[in-house]
């Protein structure tokens, strides 16, 4: 069973651990400048990426404006193709439903494929209560979940993790879960690639009922899209006789001609790629052809109170790409277990705070200051969430929420001082690992040790105090963000004067500024 | 109150600000114009390179020459059984004529179990469309395209494309396509780059995709 992201400490606390891990931070950099890379090659092959990104907004915003009567076409469209709609108002309610069917069906086990919503409302835990094994199918996701572990990235959810380590949790762990590893595994990618497939084959091809999230539901005509690389996607999709997905409610889009901007947009944005190897969809129940019984569970668990808030609101439009992890300077230096949720880097410090509400853990309410303020989050998102316009928004809601409830100085010195401070520039960053030391390799696996387990190394140096209330107003920049990110490639050239030289950057751009292209 | 009742008042309380109109045309959404799109040969050419792109088998045949080639994509395989021929799946619809004699024919169809699919070394399949920019091939399940799993569970794809099949992008594509059928959108074998962000080659889908582009007399 893998960890969950309760209890993990409030960002800063979080964020110093993770900083001390040399490992992760060079697996961090080279992962998102990689992906950075390939996803400006291919978007620069579209002619017209801005009015494609333009047109994905406008998709996502008519779809939110109108939620209630989407929502009840697309039931109509589902049942109409042979499907059976379940609505869920929160994660005990959708996760009863899918235990439901499976307990039905008289199955100790599903397979799962790599789903955002089912994570949120940890339905392998529920499953587990229940006597139910979920297994996950996504390579990175059984990297996770056989090492206990947490996933860090959106898209790469086991990026903390190197070859030597992966090969030595697949030998530990396979053979207690299912068909072992072979004795003479060697760390190469394509023999542990090789093993998993072994390993996971024997249960995609004796499943029963497999449990998949959806990229995008279609109003008009109850199609379910899945996204994916390997085609384990496709094997849980197809193979067994049942499949329930679990479905957040601002998946809908209104016509299934409007999956032709999302299937460019989504690859491109995301894996850097034209097109991802696999794409699926289905209408309900096929004759003859993968499930014959298809259920569908409508997710709230807080969406509903994302969509009260006409600033936060967008979003609801996040299609999950995580190009915005991928630009993140933030992120690229805490790494996503630092976000103490299932949405890391940017949209995470957005979406988790609105979906469990501000003021009432420091957790949650340390979120909207993990940020500078940058604006490359924006800048990249296919969408167009104004991701800095949000986070600005939320960090007045967390302050009114604290006024409140008469706690605002702990708000306040917590996240400004620590993680606002510490993280918006490089040689503070480097000042402090020195401090720190070189500590252990905390940070992987944080959601077991770090709350309550080992104590945090070393102290923040500086003057971590005086930190002005007016941090908030944007400051102008001596520099724009996007000049300074070519000149010292994201702040990982020589050429700079400090190490990562990001002291020399923008303070604080006006959020947005960087918009447009 | 039901679920369905509790979320759907809740959503219309949550969006209170937005004035009561026709959903349909409340945001409108402008796509790009399609850009200066290659034609003809050049669609079928750049359809080749994309494909190409993703370490996938491409090779090009008028009708004459295709049989050659599926024969040839086949010949290199080692069959799992020990009888030495190679089993395999063929739905039905697959043009006869393309089939090699020398192989035992697994027809699809919903009778055949997964461990049976598991049995074969290789599907050849048709498509419904090809899309030149992303060199992706997308199977609607027809006639000559199997079942979903069809397609999936063998370690060897061979896919016979016409080359009339091919559109220059995905809005092309999608415009062709029946949202009532299943789809299957296949860019390159399957791959994965969850280790260290290396790019494997299959992982659950078959390993080896090896596209026979047709270009009928
Ligand atoms: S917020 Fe935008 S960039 Fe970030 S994951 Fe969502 S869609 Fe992608």
């Amino acid at each position: 069973m893998s960890g969950t992201f309760l209890g993990t400490p409030a960002f800063p606390t979080a964020a110093r651990t993770a900083l001390e891990d040399s490992q992760l931070r060079r697996n961090l950099a080279h992962a998102t400048g990689t992906i950075r890379a390939k996803r400006a090659g291919v978007v620069s092959e579209v002619d017209d990426w801005e009015q494609l990104r333009l047109a994905g907004e406008a998709i996502k915003d008519r779809v939110l404006r109108h939620l209630p009567d989407y929502l009840e076409q697309l039931e109509r469209s589902l049942v109409a193709a042979g499907a059976t709609v379940h609505w869920a108002r929160d994660a005990a309610e959708a996760n009863r439903i899918v235990v439901d069917v499976a307990q039905r069906h008289g199955t100790d086990e599903v397979v799962k494929v790599k789903s955002m919503a089912t994570q949120e409302i940890e339905l392998n835990e529920a499953l587990a209560a229940a006597g139910i094994h979920a297994w996950e199918t996504d390579l990175a996701e059984l990297i996770v979940q056989l090492g206990d572990d947490l996933p860090s990235h959106i898209l790469v959810p086991a990026i903390h993790r190197n070859r030597a380590e992966i090969r030595e949790i697949f030998l530990r762990e396979m053979g207690r879960a299912g068909r072992a590893a072979p004795d003479d595994l060697t760390d190469e990618p394509a023999r542990l690639a090789a093993a998993a497939r072994t390993h996971l084959r024997e249960k995609f091809l004796r499943a029963k009922v497999a449990v998949s999230g959806a990229n995008f539901a279609v109003a008009e005509t109850g199609t379910l899209t899945v996204v994916e690389s390997e085609g384990n996607g496709r094997m849980c999709l197809t193979l067994p006789e049942v499949l329930v997905s679990v479905v957040g409610i601002e998946k809908v889009l209104p016509t299934f001609q409007d999956l032709d901007v999302m299937l460019q947009l989504l690859p491109r944005s995301s894996t850097g790629e034209r097109m991802n190897p696999y794409t699926s969809t289905w209408t309900g129940v096929t004759p003859g052809d993968g499930p014959q019984e298809v259920h569908v569970v409508l997710l709230d668990n807080g969406r509903t109170d994302v969509l009260a808030d006409p600033t936060g609101r967008q979003a609801l439009r996040c299609i999950r790409c995580s190009a915005c992890l991928n630009v993140c300077p933030v992120y690229e230096r805490t790494g996503g277990h630092a976000y103490g949720s299932v949405y890391p880097g940017p949209i995470g410090a957005i979406l988790t705070p609105q979906l469990r509400g501000v003021g009432t853990d420091a957790q949650t309410d340390s979120l909207p200051y993990a940020s500078s303020l940058c604006g490359a989050c924006f800048e990249v998102c296919p969408v167009r969430i104004d991701i800095p316009e949000v986070l600005v928004h939320l960090r007045g809601e967390v302050v009114r929420a604290h006024q409140r409830a008469s706690r605002v100085p702990s708000v306040q010195d917590m996240a400004m001082k620590a993680a606002s401070w510490t993280l918006s520039s490089a040689a503070r960053t480097g000042a402090a690992e020195k401090v720190a030391g070189l500590g252990g390799r905390l940070a992987g696996r944080l959601g077991r040790t770090a709350p309550g387990g080992r104590a945090v190394l070393g102290a923040l140096p500086g003057p971590a105090s005086p930190w002005a209330d007016s941090r908030d107003v944007p400051v102008p920049a001596a520099e724009s963000f996007r000049s300074w990110w070519e000149r010292t490639d994201g702040g990982r050239s020589r050429s700079d004067n400090t190490d990562g030289g990001r002291s020399d950057g923008p303070a604080d751009p006006a959020p947005g500024a960087e918009g447009g292209r | 109150m039901s679920a369905r009742e509790a979320i759907l008042q809740r959503a219309r309380r949550a969006l209170a600000d937005v004035p009561a109109g026709d959903p349909v045309t409340d945001v409108p959404v402008v796509r790009p114009a399609p850009g200066p799109a290659p034609e003809g040969a050049a669609v079928v050419d750049l359809f080749a390179e994309r494909v190409a792109d993703y370490r996938a088998v491409v090779e090009r045949a008028d009708t004459g020459g295709a049989a050659a080639l599926v024969a040839g994509a086949l010949a290199a395989r080692t069959p799992l059984a020990g009888d030495g021929r190679l089993r395999i799946l063929v739905p039905p619809g697959f043009p006869d004529g393309l089939v090699p004699g020398d192989v035992d024919v697994v027809t699809d169809g919903p009778e055949v179990t997964v461990a049976e699919l598991d049995r074969c070394d290789g599907v050849l399949s048709t498509a419904a469309v090809g899309i030149a920019e992303t060199g992706t091939i997308v199977l609607d399940h027809g006639p000559g395209q199997g079942r979903r799993a069809a397609t999936l569970v063998p370690d060897l794809h061979v896919c016979v494309v016409r080359s009339d099949q091919v559109v220059p992008g995905v809005p092309d594509a999608v415009a062709l396509l029946d949202p009532a059928r299943p789809h299957t959108w296949i860019s390159g074998p399957s791959a994965t780059s969850d280790i260290e962000l290396d790019r494997v080659e299959g992982v659950h889908g078959p390993r080896t995709l090896h596209v026979v582009l047709l270009t009928p007399h």
